[in-house]
């Protein structure tokens, strides 16, 4: 059974970060130079830590699958970074910022780490200017706020539509400047494939160029994880379609805890599903809903209806109607279960019937076109493009859909895994967001974790180890976990069956968002648990990857990750079906209120569950542990 | 709807290509062009052969991963959008769509559609950043930045780094995307202490890349997925002036 100690710190709550700090050892700067750090992933958290690690004199290599560090999935965030400035002057506070979080993840993810969160979100809004992000700012010269969902406060960050794109910028900038030092070395094209853990601890990586196909073992003092979500295990996702779970989920196969997988995010506003042939879903930010009001007509025989045909009378605002106090700017898995239940009850919106309006009339008439073009042009003109519709005149058309993976590998205060000398960062690990997260978090955690809490954790691990005590990678641990690479793609490659890659991914994507989307029960889940080994056992026998191992192959590199899928999938659907609670992204149709509202149950279930791998034959053991809230009383979470 | 797609297929940058015909099953006109390369690739596998193979990522025209030049302009036939969100509505039932990659000296052809675009990363490297370490920033708001400032940095910086401005100049010219890093730093108080030396630096390494000059025929502001404006590259030629003549 694996040792899950969080290692939080003592001491009053406001004080447990810059007390670790000070206790945490150091390493001395003529040393650090010795020590080797493996990076994977140049999103925010990725390259935000590569590049400070790189400035604080550590040898860092950074792996990225694509062309450049530039393209991660970071970029594609639009709407903005919280942080707790209260340049506003609405009330806002580290306090504030710390307890909207928690209360938001439906209290299920651990106080100290979300304080230190709220505590470090000033000093990114300092860096990210400082580096030349191009922040939106008022006439006076001063930045300007937004408001995002789950907060009564406007302290997003933006810049435009964009604000991921301008971030991630921002940090690749900074590691171009390390990479110009030579403190830090790029991998590009380089898909990490396998952790080699040594006596316990991680001490390398197996990668594939995929440009070449060749295959390479890297070791290192210590790796560092910054991978992503796995969203994509249900195929239609607003993830990039790169986005995969390969190197979570090998670290997983080789000892390191997987917290909370079904605690998964389904966003409230993205582009309704055209047809079969779809390949991603495409979001449109949470900040619309500042200006935007959602509503589909009360009467299901008005939903074929022009809407500008339907009077006020005949529409209903469901989200004003039911979260008074918060509105349409509820959080993010109530307001998904809601536009499901709307469509549920016959009054969606669209040909398919699944679809709600996101009007902006009111804000048009309130503050006219061209300001609503400056906040939201970019996101307008991208509705256009994907749907042909001229969002000024009639209203956006929106539905759920899968969007960020709350869930991932379980982390110590530390960001340190289970397996010493593992650190996970950003949507990769488990650690700030509990069962929901709100908007414009996700940018904030990864730049908190890359630019401030590693950089001074990772110290406390390496003084621990000796420099030149790093294995070299002819040990045994590289050679046979190479081996199981090559194993499986000599597999996948010999295969030949009758099925795609993308038709497997598909018909599991299906079967997951059926069984274990916006709502999940009993039997659903068991029925779920049943077939997705079936698919997995045709998957092995039956799936067909033309092509070699020697060359560019996108075919060979999906279907490595589909097979990861399978897996992850299962461990998915077990951990929802396990936790019998609703809370937050996880919601079990069995435990709700008479009004449809999420019922906890902190009495079994106020806990991080932590799978761990048992090997193939064997299922995982899931390992507990227990949050303690001595900062903030638990309640029912309410937005009325 | 069906077309007729002429696509380049090459193995390598060491074996010759050529252009490969493939008649498209029925299409849904709301599909993306690259979904409908999904759907081609989908049958090749199943008839044993090898998919084409093309860069692509967010598929929502951000991260600047897709490239392709479709009939003959990098992007597709819509202005100011990468070809992840061209849609098959820009067609027409029965075309014949010619589909190559980015050609240029500087962007090395991978394999079919796939070109290397790691010249951009060594441009960015020398010097398209502030020095600015972790940790040792001043608050926020301890300067001012006026807002027009701020909004034309924003356009430049919008830039998603496809190298459409490239494929399309005669030149092979990567003048607009250097231009607009350097503009929007130029353009911010932050970005003054380094503007001549970073200028210098950026220009010189374009140079050793092997991007040609800039005779400024407007064709890369014309593709370029997000419109960039071809006045950043009369400001970073002043920049430039300014840095010779500075002797950055």
């Amino acid at each position: 059974m694996a040792k899950l100690e969080s290692h939080i710190p003592a001491g009053p709550l406001a004080q447990k970060w810059s007390r670790h700090l000070f206790e945490s050892k150091l390493v001395n700067p003529a040393n650090k130079r010795k020590y080797e750090v493996i990076v994977v992933g140049a999103g925010l958290a990725g390259a935000s830590a590569s590049a400070t690690l790189g400035e604080l004199g550590y040898r860092v290599k950074t792996f990225v699958y694509h062309d450049s560090p530039r393209r991660a999935h970071s970029i594609a965030a639009q709407g903005g970074i919280n942080a707790a400035k209260n340049y506003q002057n609405d009330g806002d506070s580290v306090h504030r910022l710390f307890y909207d979080t928690i209360k938001g993840g439906d209290f299920r993810a651990r106080e100290a780490n979300v304080y230190r969160l709220a505590e470090v979100s000033a000093q990114i809004i300092d860096q990210c200017v400082a580096q030349g992000v191009p922040f939106a700012r008022e006439y006076g010269g001063l930045l300007d706020n937004r408001s995002f969902g789950g907060a009564q406060v406007s302290r997003t960050f933006y810049a435009r539509g964009q604000t991921g794109q301008q971030l991630l910028l921002g940090a690749y900038a900074a590691l171009c400047k390390e990479l110009a030092a030579g403190s830090v070395e790029s991998f590009s094209h380089t898909e990490m494939l396998d952790l080699v853990v040594v006596d316990g601890h991680a001490k390398g990586v197996i990668v594939r160029n995929l440009l070449t196909g060749e295959i390479v073992r890297h070791a290192a003092d210590a790796v560092v994880l910054a991978t992503g979500g796995y969203g994509n295990v249900f195929n239609l996702s607003t993830y990039a379609r790169q986005s995969n779970a390969t190197a979570i989920w090998r670290a997983y196969k080789r000892g390191a805890c997987f917290a909370n997988p079904c605690y998964t995010q389904i966003h409230p506003t993205c582009i309704p599903v055209s047809g079969d042939y779809q390949s991603k879903l495409t979001l449109m930010s949470e900040s619309l809903r500042n200006d935007g009001r959602i509503w589909v007509p009360k009467d299901p025989a008005d939903r074929r209806k022009d809407p500008h045909a339907i009077p006020e009378s005949a529409r209903d605002y469901y989200l004003e109607r039911k979260y008074p106090s918060f509105g349409n700017l509820a959080p993010r898995d109530i307001s998904s279960r809601a536009a499901k239940q709307v469509c549920d009850e016959g009054r969606g919106v669209g040909e398919s019937g699944l679809g709600v309006y996101l009007d902006f009339a009111d804000a048009i008439q309130r503050l006219g076109v061209e300001k609503v073009r400056e906040r939201y042009g970019n996101l307008f003109d991208i509705y256009h493009e994907i749907t042909n519709e001229d969002a000024y005149r009639v209203p956006m058309r929106i539905f759920p859909a899968m969007h960020y993976t709350m869930g991932g590998l379980w982390v110590d205060y530390n960001l340190m895994s289970n397996l010493p000398g593992l650190f996970v960062l950003g949507e990769a690990n488990f650690s700030d967001h509990g069962a929901n997260r709100l908007g414009a978090s996700a940018l904030m955690q990864g730049l908190a974790d890359g630019y401030f809490v590693l950089p001074g954790t990772i110290s406390t691990y390496l003084a621990t180890v000796k420099p030149d005590q790093r294995p070299p990678t002819t040990h045994p641990a590289f050679a046979e976990a190479e081996e199981q690479v090559r194993q499986q793609i000599r597999r996948l490659l010999a295969c030949r069956g009758r099925r795609t890659v993308q038709s497997f991914h598909k018909e599991l994507g299906r079967l997951l968002w059926d069984h274990c989307g916006m709502a999940r029960n009993e039997a659903g889940l068991k029925q779920a648990l049943e077939r997705i080994p079936a698919l997995r056992e045709e998957y092995a026998q039956n799936v067909n990857v033309p092509g070699s191992d020697q060359d560019l192959n996108q075919s060979l590199e999906r279907a490595g990750r589909v097979a990861d899928y399978f897996e992850l999938a299962e461990l998915l659907c077990r951990d929802a079906l396990e936790r019998r609670e609703s809370c937050g992204g996880h919601f079990r149709e069995e435990f709700q209120y008479p009004d449809g509202e999420a019922r906890r149950d902190d009495e079994h279930f106020a806990h991080v569950a932590a799978w761990e791998y048992q090997g193939p034959d064997r299922p995982p053991l899931r390992n507990v542990e227990p949050l303690v809230y001595a900062e903030v009383k638990m309640a029912t979470r309410s937005y009325k | 709807m069906k077309v007729k797609l002429k696509v380049w297929r090459q193995r390598n940058a060491d074996t010759p290509g050529r252009f490969v015909v493939y008649d498209t099953p029925e299409l849904n006109p709301n599909m993306s062009f690259l979904e409908m390369l999904d759907v081609v690739n989908e049958q090749l596998t199943l008839q044993g052969e090898e998919p084409i193979a093309f860069d692509h990522d967010c598929r929502e025209g951000i991260c600047g991963t897709c490239s392709l030049v479709i009939n003959g302009k990098p992007h597709g036939p819509q202005r100011g959008v990468a070809t992840c969100q061209t849609y098959l509505r820009s067609f027409r039932d029965g075309d014949e769509i010619l589909v190559e990659p980015f050609r240029a000296r500087p962007f090395p052809l991978v394999k079919d559609l796939v070109v290397g675009r790691q010249a951009f990363d060594r441009i960015m490297t020398a010097g398209g950043f502030i020095s600015v370490r972790t940790g040792s920033a001043p608050d926020a708001h301890a300067i001012p930045v006026p807002k027009e400032a701020a909004e034309r940095a924003m356009d430049a910086a919008a830039c998603i780094g496809c190298g459409a401005c490239v494929a399309v100049c005669k030149n092979a010219s990567a003048m607009l995307f250097v231009s607009a890093k350097v503009s929007q730093f130029g353009l911010l108080p932050q970005g003054q202490p380094e503007r001549y030396r970073r200028v210098a630096a950026m220009v010189e390494q374009m140079d050793r890349e092997g991007f040609g000059a800039c005779t400024v025929t407007g064709s890369c502001e014309a593709v370029c997925p997000k419109r960039i404006s071809l006045d950043f590259i009369a400001r970073m030629n002043r920049d430039y002036g300014v840095a010779l003549l500075r002797g950055a």
